[in-house]
């Protein structure tokens, strides 16, 4: 378990040293840079001096050799510093750090939020023995994941807001504020935890023991609930871990459309500034996050299904 | 002993009426094509105490009609006609939570399929538990040890240690006992059981009908023993119910229905049946080319030997040895057959002789040339003259494949011929395999199993193959379509002089085709010889177990006599 555990993390350190790598190259290779922006949005850069951005650019490190910066850059992030925002000046850690606590609780409650109705969703449809329920149940998840967070954000707000005045249509206050962004956040994300796990459930109906089951005498909500259901619910958790970074995606138009402070607004701006530093401390915590949350399902696994064994281990079971 | 334990069903019993009495019973599927009426009005009546063998080939309603006992049907099929009268009561109309107190506490089943009848995620002696606390047999507190008795009572060695495991650490032997420890959990007055050990082996087949008789005997529990093996109906049953096509076509006394069987269809099924058939003396399939001493052999394999490595941790031993220094040889134009449980390392060894894994150790000569270590274009070209034809012709063909592109795969891969030559080549091959042309464009999943093993077998013949290995062709095929393909194997190797390679865990089937034996166990061959001299005169102890195991003993043996009936032990 515990060389299980070890492997597992030093993957992890690959993936975000990958991360951090490829964005590095990537926006190093963007036409503009934080400097040319800042001295004047667009291509009509007369009226700014040359030779002051020559001098924020030295400042900055932007006209050093590329290999030069990464290297430098790579060793102050080992460090936990991602260096300061172009924009705010602020360190990128303290940034991030500020805007997290918001985003976290947005997200955690959408997420909350996606499984308690995708899954009661698909356990209904699948429960339920009239076909034209199930059907139409059925039927509401790829509706879901078609429609765009912005516009199911933007109807919520129409309807919860400005007709029936029962929510805020934006900021951050309260509990109440966090309503319809977190609602918007988890249709997406429920649409899809439904689809896959009627799916499951439905194939695992069909497995031959559920007729033991059933010829046992066991009733169907006995049968879903306590046969079926743990049986159905791996590949839903896989599908869990991916849409974390889904959420994290997500987030940022969400807090967007709903004027949020969070995580997606400083991502949004920094991009739209092209703040570097910041867009690059946000790939990397968004690589960490995803890594450390289908970590999370892995080790969850073998303690659903005790056919998983980790890596030649022993079982690593709760017993 | 011949494993054959018959009982007298106690005389009171049998004039009180039947304790299941089926009636006009008809059920039918709802289909994309259509209404299919699997069961049409069946008529079956089942004494207390009495074993009652409904025998029938795939298709032919039996399972559909043993599983409308319970009312355990699929969603998209109905019971349109009939009354099941099971004591006093019409499971036809009973509702869905009436039906619960008679599933599992006064019906048992036995599922087809140990693999997959057991919750993957719940430790054995829970599931055995939960009949007992469904019924209110038994207390939170008392279920768990009560589980464990049952288990012990199903013949579970070490029944406290197999209550705490998984079912993925059991045996399919042990797993059939586990669903037999539920069946009999609340003494139920019937066991219906579904081919209850058609995915086992012979002699643990054998041993878990012995048992399962022996119990139900002891609880004087009814059982309705669904199978398609005449020779399984033959030894245990007292009255066989022969289905065809949704009907029943026979009733009767086993030992009336197999001795005289009076419809044409029965009669049938007992020529084709190969458990049955292997007491007719049958001519063996022709030798194998005429001074065969002198040719080289096709096939040589020297102290093979495949390791595979273990889990960590998982005892002492790093390694499981599979195949244990096997020598064998394989003449031109020869059957060899490769017998044994599953485990014992026989198809393992058809892999390693196909190179489709590397040996650990040992030597495999391929017509004079040493093929152990052959790479690359090399081992391309052995791939040409060796073929494989698979156990399961429902997964061994791409379900998106037509039968034509099915059939010249192996013509495309070696770029053999433009597309009409290997259409025309297709077309050739389907009709050795006694195909019609029209199949080309038909898909696997149109056809049906035997029709499907029969493109197999196509496939493998494509290239011109010297070497063909058979894993289990048959196994998964109905008896009659058995004899079929069987018969066709033999005619290919008559007509190509193509060599097989037959790997089976069924005497019967081998006896039909094979012109030498070689019995494996546990990675070792303990016995080779002749097919004759193997059935006669069995040299090996296992080899005689094996063969004891055959079921239909007692048609063969001509009937049950006081001496051969064992008593029932405990």
């Amino acid at each position: 378990m515990r060389r299980y555990v070890l492997r597992r993390l030093a993957q992890a350190a690959g993936v975000l040293w990958a991360a951090y790598t490829v964005s590095f190259l990537v926006l190093n290779r963007l036409p503009s840079d934080p400097v040319t922006a800042m001295a004047g949005v667009g291509a009509d850069q007369a009226g700014v001096d040359p030779a002051q951005v020559a001098r924020l650019r030295a400042e900055y490190g932007f006209d050093r050799p590329v290999l030069a910066q990464y290297a430098d850059y790579l060793g102050r992030a080992l460090r936990g510093d991602f260096g300061d925002s172009v924009a705010t000046g602020r360190s990128v850690t303290s940034t991030i750090g500020d805007a997290l606590p918001q985003t976290l609780l947005l997200a955690g409650t959408a997420m909350l939020l996606a499984v308690a109705a995708g899954g009661g969703l698909a356990l209904a449809a699948t429960y339920t023995s009239r076909r034209w329920l199930r059907q139409a149940l059925l039927s509401l998840p790829p509706l879901g994941v078609s429609v765009p967070a912005f516009w199911a954000g933007l109807m919520l707000v129409e309807v919860f807001s400005f007709r029936l005045r029962l929510f805020p249509a934006f900021g951050n206050e309260g509990l109440r504020g966090l309503v319809l962004p977190a609602l918007t956040l988890a249709i997406p994300t429920g649409a899809i935890i439904a689809q896959v796990l009627a799916k499951s459930l439905l194939t695992a109906l069909d497995e031959p023991y559920v007729a033991t089951a059933r010829a046992k005498g066991a009733g169907r909500a006995r049968i879903h609930l306590r046969h079926v259901l743990r049986n159905a619910s791996l590949p839903a958790l896989a599908v869990i871990g991916v849409l974390v970074g889904q959420l994290m995606a997500n987030s940022v138009v969400v807090e967007t459309v709903f004027s949020r402070n969070g995580l997606g607004r400083v991502t949004a701006s920094a991009v739209s500034t092209q703040d570097l530093p910041v867009v690059q401390g946000v790939v990397v915590f968004g690589a960490f996050v995803f890594v450390t949350a289908n970590l999370a399902v892995d080790l969850v696994y073998p303690l659903l299904d005790p056919r998983i064994v980790v890596a030649g281990d022993r079982r690593w079971s709760l017993a | 002993m011949t494993g054959t334990e018959t009982r007298t069903v106690p005389e009171q019993t049998r004039d009180d009426g039947a304790l299941l009495e089926v009636r006009g019973l008809s059920v039918s599927y709802r289909t994309r094509t259509g209404l299919l009426e699997a069961v049409r009005d069946v008529d079956l009546d089942v004494r207390a105490g009495e074993i009652v063998a409904l025998v029938g080939e795939s298709g032919s309603g039996k399972s559909t009609t043993a599983h409308a006992v319970t009312r355990l049907l699929a969603d998209n099929a109905s019971v349109d006609a009939g009354r099941i009268v099971f004591g006093g009561r019409d499971l036809a109309t009973l509702s869905e939570r009436e039906l619960r107190t008679v599933r599992g506490a006064q019906i048992g089943l036995v599922p087809q399929d140990p693999a997959v009848s057991l919750n993957p995620v719940k430790r054995v002696g829970e599931q055995v538990a939960e009949v007992l606390r469904l019924h209110g047999l038994a207390t939170r507190r008392t279920a768990p040890p009560a589980a464990v008795e049952l288990l012990g009572r199903a013949g579970l060695p070490d029944p406290a240690t197999r209550a705490r495991q998984y079912p993925h650490e059991l045996s399919g032997g042990m797993r059939q006992r586990a669903l037999i420890a539920i069946a009999i959990a609340a003494g139920p007055k019937l066991i219906v059981a579904d081919e209850p050990t058609s995915a086992l082996d012979v002699t643990v087949q054998r041993r878990i009908l012995d048992h399962l008789q022996h119990l139900t005997g002891e609880l004087g529990s009814a059982v309705l023993l669904v199978t398609h093996d005449l020779g399984v109906a033959a030894d245990r049953a007292d009255r066989v119910v022969v289905m065809s096509r949704g009907r029943v076509v026979e009733t009767g006394p086993a030992r009336r229905v197999l001795d005289d069987p009076r419809d044409a269809y029965t009669r049938r099924l007992l020529r084709s049946a190969p458990s049955l058939a292997a007491a007719e003396p049958r001519t063996p399939p022709a030798a194998p080319v005429p001074g065969d001493g002198a040719a080289a052999p096709l096939v040589e394999v020297e102290h093979l030997v495949k390791e595979f490595p273990l889990p960590h941790g998982s005892g002492s031993a790093r390694t499981v040895r599979a195949v244990d220094d096997v020598d064998l040889t394989v003449h031109r134009g020869e059957t060899l057959a490769l017998v044994g449980e599953s485990g014992s390392g026989k198809s393992t060894t058809a892999r390693l002789v196909l190179r489709l894994v590397p040996p650990t150790s040992g030597r495999i000569v391929f017509d004079g040339e040493d093929v152990t270590a052959l790479r690359g274009e090399k081992l391309r070209r052995l791939r040409r003259r060796a073929q494989l034809v698979y156990q399961n012709p429902y997964a061994s063909l791409d379900p998106r494949f037509t039968i034509g592109e099915v059939v010249t795969e192996p013509l495309r891969a070696f770029r053999i011929g433009d597309r009409a030559s290997r259409t025309a080549r297709a077309r050739e091959l389907l009709d050795r395999v006694a195909l019609p042309a029209a199949t080309l464009d038909r898909r696997p999943a149109e056809l049906s199993g035997g029709q499907r093993q029969r493109v197999a077998i196509a496939r493998a013949l494509a290239l011109g193959p010297d070497l063909v290995v058979c894993d289990e062709p048959v196994s998964a095929l109905d008896v009659s379509v058995q004899a079929q393909v069987l018969e066709l194997l033999a005619e290919l190797q008559a007509a190509t002089g193509v060599a097989y390679l037959f790997i089976s865990h069924d005497l019967a089937v081998v006896r039909r085709i094979a012109h030498r034996v070689a019995v494996m166990r546990a990675g070792r061959i303990v016995e080779t010889g002749a097919t004759g001299r193997i059935f006669d005169d069995p040299a090996h102890p296992y080899t005689r177990e094996l063969l004891a195991a055959i079921p239909g003993g007692r048609v063969r043996a001509g009937g049950p006599t006081g001496s051969e009936r064992p008593e029932e032990r405990t």
